[in-house]
């Protein structure tokens, strides 16, 4: 068969969902990374998902140091990375071995041959070569020696032998490319950038990615050619976005927005680290990021700082968010501007660290002594991020009571495409921040609508005061034991926080405004539940469903009955033991919440989700 | 920021009541801050006296100045944001012994590690006063309290001498009684570049009466203290006839005129020597106990350092502001 005729065979498909796997040292992030953005730079909407082992090195071909990305790319709408896949690229047996599942029957995995020597075999504990055992014969396995093939096309470059081999996941990306029809351009571009003081690198990893290409080009065993044509985006300028690098940027934009110098404490923690890492580049924008000697420390230095008349905010994960409880604690009574970003992940304790969860729900909203109400909200998708880093940092600021924003291990390590958001864009900021001298200043005299305090600055001459963690007089500020005091600062505190419900968007449903079932979710669950209801609505016409998504979650918004009461079932789908179901109850119980809960480190799946509505809908 | 305004100390002192037990070395403490500060001539908007937990860290409330009465042990941290966020700030850390090295020890020798521009007062009372006299990380061996009726059985740190572990570049010491001494220390602390850390043996007249009398009390203190100055020969004694020399690697006191002694075979006070070994072997020192500025090292503080890093990104980045940020890398056009 010639190339011409092989150039023919080509299908268009809607999206596809492509899993690069192999050793942690394979550079499969890389791949993954630089194939969705070819993809994004080419029109197509992308979703992605990385998924590493905790382990830094695990040893080399082990069923636990296999490293994954995950990459899917729609001509529609992409609200996720997919569940099921329609193509593996696997690099070695253990890679294989554990991501073979995923893959839908008949479809096609992509190996290094070369890789399934006795050796690797064995620790990927298979008893017989599954290339040759028949093991695979319900899917379409394509072995390619891609090992040998990148030494051979890379032997006159003079690299010793390891190096040549270490180009081998670009020669899997040149296949790649050429099977779905998309430029290698940007990858090129990109290496000679990131390797511009080693040339003989970009040489060889060039070298590679063409072998690639031209050997999927003439290889007579990859008979199809796929075509995803470019998604339909609103009109603007886009860039690919992960989740942490939004949240650091959303809260850059809300300093710069409301006029004030942004403050990290921070202390490193799974998955939330890549803010601190994002942010402390940019120091000379006016940030400050400091990495302090523990959770502790992240948060106070952050309320010292806040004390000090920045936008003061602290990143973690659950167990930090457990260290930080005491001192967020201070932050309610001190009643002064400070974020909390808890990046979620598999609990209790160490739990799962680099899989995803969503259950500090409850943590955030009670995890302190006390009555001690904050702000809670949560962001929805990796570019959501943005919107509501920059929403948690406005309403902290505007309400001067501490918010907790949550995010969690898949959308912060995710990415999609976002349309870049400039500061016009962004919603004004004002603030409490008293800096030159007033009269009749009382550290606790609270503004009418918003019951916020002033928030005078260490340096402005004549409003010396003093804020502490013992209850405080409701107008000075200063200790007091009263007993009435003390109820009536207790309910301010909490009517401060209720009167948020005021300042947010209220509650919308999507797809049916009305019917038989009303899909209910929060925060990072949003890309999934969106795919699910609709391709059931599409697959299940009879049926009418709504989804309804919260992003704030305490205060809850607006709306809630207006929707609610207008579907038969509510279903509330959540990466927990139904937290927010039992949240809802509590505040609404005249509804009932059927509960879907799913705690295996891992975001739903559309199938096991429409699986679930059908059998609500069914049920008597 | 100086000020030409001349204040006296009752313009430092707020009008709430002073609630610690009559007779407490924390009123000597707090008079002696407030007559250091018109001398040390900063703004009083400029000052912040920042504490965590306990009978110490009531403190902020009797200053006029910004202050925040924090959490149990976590004065050191939220000091480190406020220092952070505005440098030109004077900030001031008011701790106890139990609430800077028990619950708060991190954030103690991580400040020092750091060398942060902070005058970090301690408290040293050898008990837990507020929370009605538990042993505290610097009671004695042995010593009877409400958490060890049969002796604490854990030894106790020597504050100088944790500091110093964490590369400490100053470090001075005074009696809870000595309003005078502490007065010129915090006027030196305050001078000091880089994280001062003022240990005040301060006597707690409930659960620990009288720790420190063999120490302090006015009949004993002329032989008992050596209050040493950068400079100067470190003699003591009520009759100025004592001293200390070298003997192999130890300090030892002597007596001027004794055994060939001349006033020249005293060992001179050098605060100023990098090298700790000296200042380590004055701070443990128990007869005399020494007290003044032991260590006062020039170097470089967090806040220059961060300064530098600034600096350098400054200089090195090819983005300079955030909208640059948002377009940079790879972009591409939707139409």
């Amino acid at each position: 068969m010639s190339t011409k005729a092989l150039q023919k065979d080509t299908k268009t498909l809607d999206h596809v969902v492509i899993r690069f796997a192999g050793d942690s040292g394979d550079g499969m992030q890389l791949t993954g990374t630089q194939f969705s953005t070819s993809a994004a730079l080419l029109g197509n909407d992308v979703a992605t998902f990385p998924n590493y082992p905790a382990e830094i090195r695990a040893p080399q071909g082990s069923l636990y140091g296999v490293s994954g990305f995950q990459v899917n790319i729609g001509h529609t709408e992409v609200s996720t990375p997919g569940d099921e896949l329609d193509l593996l690229v696997a690099m070695n047996p253990a890679a294989l071995k554990t991501n073979i599942n995923d893959l839908k029957p008949g479809h096609m995995v992509i190996v290094d041959s070369d890789a399934f020597t006795r050796s690797n075999l064995q620790k990927a504990k298979y008893d017989s070569n599954p290339l040759e055992d028949g093991s695979l014969s319900h899917y379409n396995v394509i072995p390619v020696p891609m090992t040998s093939l990148t030494r051979e096309a890379l032997k006159d470059t003079g690299l010793d032998s390891k190096s040549m081999t270490r180009s081998k996941n670009m020669f899997a990306l040149g296949m790649l490319y050429w099977l779905f029809s998309k430029d290698p351009k940007y990858t090129i571009e990109f290496l000679r950038k990131k390797f511009k003081n080693k040339p003989e690198i970009v040489e060889a990893n060039i070298k590679a990615l063409k072998a690639g290409y031209h050997f999927a080009d003439t290889l007579e065993l990859m008979p199809t050619h796929y075509i995803v044509d470019p998604a339909k985006k609103a009109k603007g300028t886009y860039r690919i976005i992960m989740g942490n690098q939004a949240t650091a940027w959303g809260f850059m934009a809300a300093a710069k927005k409301a006029g004030l110098e942004l403050f990290l404490g921070s202390y490193p923690i799974t998955p939330a680290t890549d803010i601190l890492h994002e942010l402390v580049k940019w120091r000379h924008l006016d940030v400050t990021a400091f990495q302090a000697e523990d959770e502790i420390a992240g948060i106070s230095s952050a309320i010292g700082a806040s004390f000090a008349g920045k936008l003061a905010i602290t990143t973690t994960s659950g167990p930090g968010l457990a260290l930080k409880g005491e001192a967020l604690g201070l932050a309610v009574m001190l009643e002064i501007p400070l974020v909390v970003v808890d990046v979620q992940r598999g609990g209790p304790s160490t739990g799962l660290p680099t899989k995803t969860e969503q259950s500090d729900l409850m943590q955030a909203m009670y995890g302190r002594n006390g009555e001690s109400p904050v702000i809670v909200i949560a962001a929805k998708s990796p570019a959501d991020s943005y919107d509501m880093a920059f929403m948690a940092a406005k309403l902290t600021l505007e309400h001067m009571t501490p918010v907790i924003l949550l995010t969690d291990g898949y959308i912060g390590n995710g990415s999609e495409p976002w349309r870049i958001k400039t500061l016009d864009e962004m919603p004004e900021i004002k603030t409490y921040r008293i800096t030159e001298y007033i009269e009749d200043f009382h550290p606790y005299k609270r503004h009418p609508e918003t019951l916020a305090r002033p928030w005078a600055i260490p340096g402005t001459p004549g409003l010396e005061h003093v804020i502490g963690g013992l209850e405080k007089d409701k107008i000075e500020g200063t200790v007091s034991y009263d007993p009435l005091n003390h109820q009536e600062m207790v309910e301010l505190r909490a009517e401060k926080v209720r009167k948020v419900k005021d300042f947010i968007p209220p509650l919308e449903a999507e797809f049916d405004q009305e019917g038989d079932l009303l899909v209910v979710g929060w925060g990072g669950t949003y890309g999934s539940l969106k795919t699910a209801v609709k391709r059931f609505r599409e697959e299940n016409p009879e049926y009418k469903v709504g989804l309804a998504h919260f992003s704030y979650i305490n205060p809850l918004p607006h709306g809630i009955d207006d929707i609610f009461s207008k579907y038969d079932k509510i279903l509330v789908p959540e990466l927990n033991k139904g937290q927010f179901a039992d949240f809802l109850r509590m505040n609404y119980p005249k509804y009932t919440y059927y509960k879907y809960d799913k705690i295996q480190g891992l975001p739903f799946g559309t199938e096991e989700l429409m699986e679930q509505f059908k059998k609500l809908l069914k049920a008597e | 920021m100086t000020t030409n305004i001349k204040y006296t100390f009752k313009d430092f002192a707020s009008d709430q009541d002073v609630r610690w037990c009559p007779g407490c070395d924390d009123y000597v403490i707090l008079r002696s801050i407030q007559k250091a500060l018109p001398e040390i001539g900063r703004k009083k908007e400029d000052i912040v006296f920042i504490s965590g937990i306990g009978c110490s860290s009531r403190f902020p409330y009797y200053m006029d100045n910004y202050g925040i009465h924090g959490i149990h042990g976590r004065a050191a941290a939220i000091a480190t944001g406020t220092k952070l966020a505005n440098p030109d700030l004077s900030v001031w850390v008011a701790s106890g012994d139990g609430d800077a090295m028990a619950i708060g020890g991190n954030h103690f020798i991580h400040a020092i590690r750091r060398n942060i521009n902070l005058n970090y007062i301690l408290f040293n009372n050898e008990i837990y006063g507020l929370t009605k006299g538990q042993f505290s990380p610097t009671s004695l061996l042995g010593q009877k309290t409400k958490s060890s009726p049969y002796g604490n059985v854990q030894a106790p740190f020597n504050p100088g001498e944790l500091a110093i572990g964490a590369h400490a570049k100053f470090f001075a010491r005074a009696a809870g009684n000595d309003a005078k001494l502490q007065t010129k220390l915090y006027i030196e602390a305050d001078k000091h570049k880089g994280f001062a850390l003022v240990e005040i043996l301060q006597n707690c007249v409930i659960f620990n009466d009288g720790a420190y009398k063999d120490i302090t009390d006015k009949s004993v203190k002329d032989d008992a203290q050596l209050v040493v100055e950068h400079g100067k020969p470190m003699i003591f004694g009520k009759n100025k006839d004592k001293g200390l020399i070298l003997d192999g690697m130890k300090l030892k006191p002597v007596t001027i005129g004794e055994n060939g002694i001349t006033e020249a075979d005293i060992l001179v006070h050098d605060a100023k020597e990098p090298d700790p070994t000296l200042h380590l072997a004055l701070i443990n020192m128990k007869a005399p106990v020494v007290m003044g500025v032991i260590r006062a090292v020039e170097d470089s503080t967090l806040e220059d350092r961060e300064a530098e890093a600034d600096r350098i990104a400054r200089e090195t980045n090819k983005i300079q502001s955030f909208e640059e940020l948002l377009f940079s890398g790879q972009t591409y056009e939707v139409d």
